[in-house]
């Protein structure tokens, strides 16, 4: 029996994304189109209201930057509007209120809904829920499918295609976003390597689900042997909130770390990758390097998530924006 | 009923639980939240012989007849399980474990950082069966494949 969520929910799953389960290939190369076609409108280039009358409810239990940013962003640039969960300490959350309750209430009040959460199973409880499409913005330690797909867009943006040498180094074993995407690139025939100490490496069951795929995948702690064949280098940031206690943290804490002096035997179109916040992993001066992509992949933030609001919508994006 | 059953006496009216896993009665009896404290009596034999196990444990409810639903509970710990129900000291009907796609609030995740595990949450707990054997289960929120070990710990 194979394992698929998708299945196993009676909801109408059209416009739910708790992971890459629910985008076939299919439906993930059309995003990616569509998400290249909205970039005049996220540049603000253009104005294109396909979202008007729209409200997206943000919904976010847990601290957030760039995800909370980019879907606002998304959602006004097409004409729609948003509301804010806020600060927690002035939500009804800290009176004790369950999440299925809060959920339940922005049912009512939005058409679609982002949610982060600290705990890891958040996003599919809330989708079960809820009547309206959510879109998880990150479960504890779980996935962030949103992020990949803008990881994905930003891959094919540089490359042109998907099936290259990936490289992920640092915190595998708590960072979601690690977890959504080498999901998604195994199943475009990427390989895999994964670099992390073994107190942080990839989770057991996701090497076993990748493995079940057929992903290729090599398993090393060491960074500096894996940059001339990368294609691509997914840096990640060791998670200090994540860890039980301290002293595991610090064990591990800074052991990877990248500035300029590493990169002169890579190949020329390697990309550097960051979901930030980054801490010390990239040193600043790799920043002015033509391999630094994480303030772009930040920036398609907003057109990927736009291409997914208008999926949720059944909202065609045009072939040619603006005219 | 072979000899081995006639340990304990033949019941009038009630269920006999057959090829429990040797040493596991006091589980199953908590799965079925049967705790003794009703006044329908209950006998349990452990360890005894069994051709096709070994050995096996052998509980039998009184004045009780358990449910399809109740029988499928115990998947978890007794796949092999077999239930008669018994009126007038005769085999009334025979029931076996049948596999689910899924169990609902049979247990709890393992992962203690699943939002199942927050308070208060009304949704039910929903394990899907990925193996049936052997058994494998995995949280419908958060994904996780489930510890079995601790999953019997786990139990609602």
């Amino acid at each position: 029996m194979t394992w698929s969520r998708r299945a196993m929910t009676g909801k109408d799953m059209a416009g739910d994304l708790i992971t890459m389960d629910d985008l076939t290939n299919e439906e993930i190369e059309a995003l990616l189109n569509d998400a290249e076609k909205l970039l005049p409108v996220a540049k603000g280039e253009v104005f294109l209201p396909l979202l008007q009358g729209k409200l997206l409810g943000n919904m976010f239990f847990e601290p957030s930057t760039r995800t909370r940013m980019s879907f606002e962003t998304a959602m006004k640039r097409l004409g729609g509007n948003v509301v804010n969960l806020g600060a927690l300490a002035s939500s009804s959350v800290t009176k004790g209120e369950t999440l299925f309750d809060t959920m339940k209430m922005v049912d009512g009040y939005c058409d679609v809904a982002v949610l982060r959460h600290p705990r890891q199973g958040a996003a599919q409880y809330a989708a079960d829920a809820c009547e309206i499409a959510i879109l998880n913005g990150g479960d504890g330690a779980g996935h962030h499918p949103t992020q990949t797909m803008l990881d994905l867009f930003t891959i094919k943006q540089a490359h042109g295609k998907l099936d290259l040498n990936v490289v992920m180094v640092g915190d595998l074993r708590y960072g979601r976003t690690v977890h959504s995407l080498s999901h998604a690139l195994s199943r475009f025939g990427a390989h895999l390597t994964f670099i992390a100490p073994s107190s942080l490496s990839m989770p057991e069951e996701l090497l076993e689900d990748l493995q079940k795929t057929g992903a290729k995948i090599t398993v090393s702690d060491d960074l500096l042997s894996n940059l001339p064949t990368a294609d691509v280098i997914y840096m990640t940031r060791i998670q200090k909130e994540r860890f039980p206690d301290e002293d595991e943290y610090l064990k591990v804490a800074g052991i990877y770390k990248l500035n300029r002096s590493n990169l002169k035997d890579v190949k020329q179109s390697m990309i550097i990758m960051h979901p930030l916040p980054r801490i010390d992993e990239i040193h600043p001066n790799v920043d002015s390097t033509p391999h630094a992509r994480y303030f772009d992949q930040a920036f398609n933030g907003v057109v990927a998530r736009m291409a997914l609001l208008c999926r949720v919508f059944g909202v065609p994006v045009p072939e040619v924006v603006g005219e | 009923m072979s000899d081995e059953m006639r340990r304990v006496t033949a019941i009038c009216n009630g269920s006999v639980i057959d090829h429990i896993p040797a040493g596991t009665a006091l589980k199953v009896l908590r799965m079925l939240r049967i705790s003794g404290k009703r006044s329908n009596p209950v006998s349990l034999v452990m360890n005894v012989p069994s051709s096709k196990y070994g050995a096996k444990d052998i509980i039998k409810v009184e004045d009780r007849e358990l449910t399809q639903d109740e029988l499928d509970r115990l998947s978890i710990i007794a796949p092999h399980a077999s239930v008669a129900i018994i009126r007038n000291y005769s085999v009334a009907e025979k029931r076996s474990v049948e596999a689910q796609e899924e169990m609902i609030n049979v247990t709890r995740c393992t992962f203690s950082n699943c939002i199942t595990h927050a308070d208060r949450e009304p949704q039910p707990h929903r394990m899907v069966v990925i193996s049936v054997e052997p058994l494998q289960l995995r949280c419908h929120y958060c994904g996780r494949t489930q510890d079995m070990d601790s999953t019997i710990d786990n139990l609602l």
